[in-house]
């Protein structure tokens, strides 16, 4: 087992990931954060408090993707998780989905079919704090917080003091 | 839920019976917006098959399996090979053969779904949609997501709600399913019905028992009216249906007698003037057409619960 980011690492990855939605955007008007739960919710908030501080508060939502998964039949039923999108909707939005890691690239696909339900965003960019390869689909992240390359083996734990009491990333066979 | 079949509220632990009113709940938020179909179960096979009349049960299963994307083969009885002398057994057997994979049985016989599920003739998830004088655990579940969402301070746990179930105890098996449902919650259930209405052995159940409505009235936090029961009915459980209104009737008297922030429940089909006058059908305390909608969000969970995922854990990395 072996730590790849600590505290400090991710605080600033997250602070430069908000910089570069800014950047990105030209300003913050439409964007919207959607995080996946569960601690692409805690990032998404994250990155909505860096924004905020930087520049102006932009709406955060959560969207739970589990209904839409492919590979539902491969485990026993999850629990769902909630879902809540800001009031102002997806219509017209640049809507920036927040997720811990990017593996294979399928929870992304069933967010975009989650989103395609929701409405038709002006555009759905990908925030990810690490990128860890093996994609299965034609999916890539436009913020990346740190990329981390893996054996498909190995798991990447992403810990996050809200939810796990302190904030680090491990890789692990 | 650790069964692949949902037959009896028996079967359902108290932490199952929650996780299936939690998932309704996420549905409800998450098909209240445009969501209002869902892929989860596309390409898989459901089947209806009834061997009772019913409306509501059935067109329920069938809106929830239809936004979950499911295929829905519907059966029954009437006009169908069992008047030729078809087997249930067979009759489930062809529709496997067809490609179910979920099937939802109603019958007039009691333990007609758990022998089914029990039996080995097919390899589908078995839902009972009513067996007989028996269960019905799918009412159950929405009177108790009903109930929750009227009292939200009682989300975990019923324990201080009231509940009295009034009528035609004796043939119905909703009454059976919310006592074990509710009592299971916490609730204390109280059913409230003529002697001759009540079944054999009542005594036994974890209920109280009333034969005074008026008393309870302003007692309970919810009432549910049952249906009087006439095709079941072959003596002479009450004098006249006068006679039977007027004692166990909910009439407009009575609804000034419950608590204000008491809900009235139906589980459908209503004999109006009967078991309940229209005005209390129809009044802001009645929450009769909320149980019809919340019926499709927890036959939506079961239906997810029992066939979304795999029966065992598969090996293998997956994201």
């Amino acid at each position: 087992m072996s730590i790849v980011l600590e505290q400090s690492e991710i605080d600033r990855s997250l602070k430069r990931i908000a910089h570069e939605i800014i950047e990105r955007n030209h300003g913050l008007d439409s964007v919207i954060l959607l995080g996946i739960p569960t601690r692409g919710v805690t990032l998404a908030q994250r990155i909505g408090s860096f924004l905020s501080a930087i520049d102006s508060p932009v709406p955060v939502g959560t969207l739970d993707i589990t209904m839409f998964r492919d590979d539902l039949r491969l485990r026993p039923p999850r629990p769902l998780v909630a879902t809540s999108i800001p009031s102002q909707g997806l219509e017209g939005r640049d809507v920036i989905l927040v997720d811990d890691v990017l593996f294979s690239g399928r929870t992304i696909r069933a967010a975009l079919d989650a989103i395609g339900e929701l409405g038709r965003p002006k555009s759905v960019q990908l925030a990810v704090l690490i990128d860890r390869g093996h994609r299965q689909l034609p999916i890539r992240a436009d913020y990346v917080g740190k990329n981390i390359p893996t054996n498909a083996k190995e798991s990447v734990k992403v810990q996050l003091r809200e939810i796990d009491g302190e904030d680090q990333v491990e890789v692990s066979l | 839920m650790h069964s692949p079949h949902l037959l009896s509220i028996n079967d359902l632990s108290k932490g199952e019976i929650l996780e299936i009113l939690d998932t309704a709940r996420e549905l409800a938020r998450i098909t209240d917006g445009s969501m209002k179909k869902l892929p989860t179960l596309r390409g898989r096979t459901v089947v209806n098959l009834f061997f009772e009349d019913s409306t509501r049960t059935r067109l329920s299963f069938e809106a929830a399996a239809k936004r979950l994307s499911a295929d829905v083969i519907n059966f029954s009885a009437k006009g169908s090979s069992v008047s030729k002398g078809e087997s249930l057994k067979d009759t489930a057997q062809t529709l496997e053969a067809m490609g179910a994979e979920l099937i939802i049985i109603r019958h007039s016989s009691s333990g007609a779904a758990q022998r089914l599920a029990e039996s080995g003739w097919v390899k589908s998830h078995i839902v009972n949609a009513g067996d007989g004088m028996h269960e019905h655990p799918t009412q159950a579940l929405l009177d108790a997501f009903t109930i929750r969402n009227h009292f939200p301070e009682h989300d975990r746990d019923f324990s201080g709600l009231r509940i009295g179930i009034v009528g035609d105890i004796l043939h119905s098996r909703v009454a059976r399913s919310n006592a074990l449902l509710l009592t299971s919650l916490g609730a204390k259930v109280v059913f409230i019905a003529p002697p001759t209405l009540l079944p054999v052995g009542v005594e036994n159940w974890p209920v109280e028992i009333s034969y005074n409505l008026d008393d309870e009235l302003s007692h309970l936090d919810a009432i549910m009216m049952l249906r009087v029961q006439s095709e079941r009915m072959s003596d002479a459980f009450f004098p006249t249906e006068r006679e039977y209104a007027r004692d166990f009737g909910l009439g407009t008297q009575r609804l000034k007698a419950l608590k204000p922030e008491a809900i009235i429940m139906h589980p459908g089909p209503m004999n109006r003037g009967l078991e309940i006058s229209a005005a209390s059908a129809d009044s802001s305390q009645s929450v009769i057409l909320e149980q019809v909608a919340n019926g499709v969000l927890v036959r939506m969970a079961v239906l997810y619960l029992l066939m979304g995922g795999a029966s065992v854990p598969t090996e293998g990395v997956l994201v």
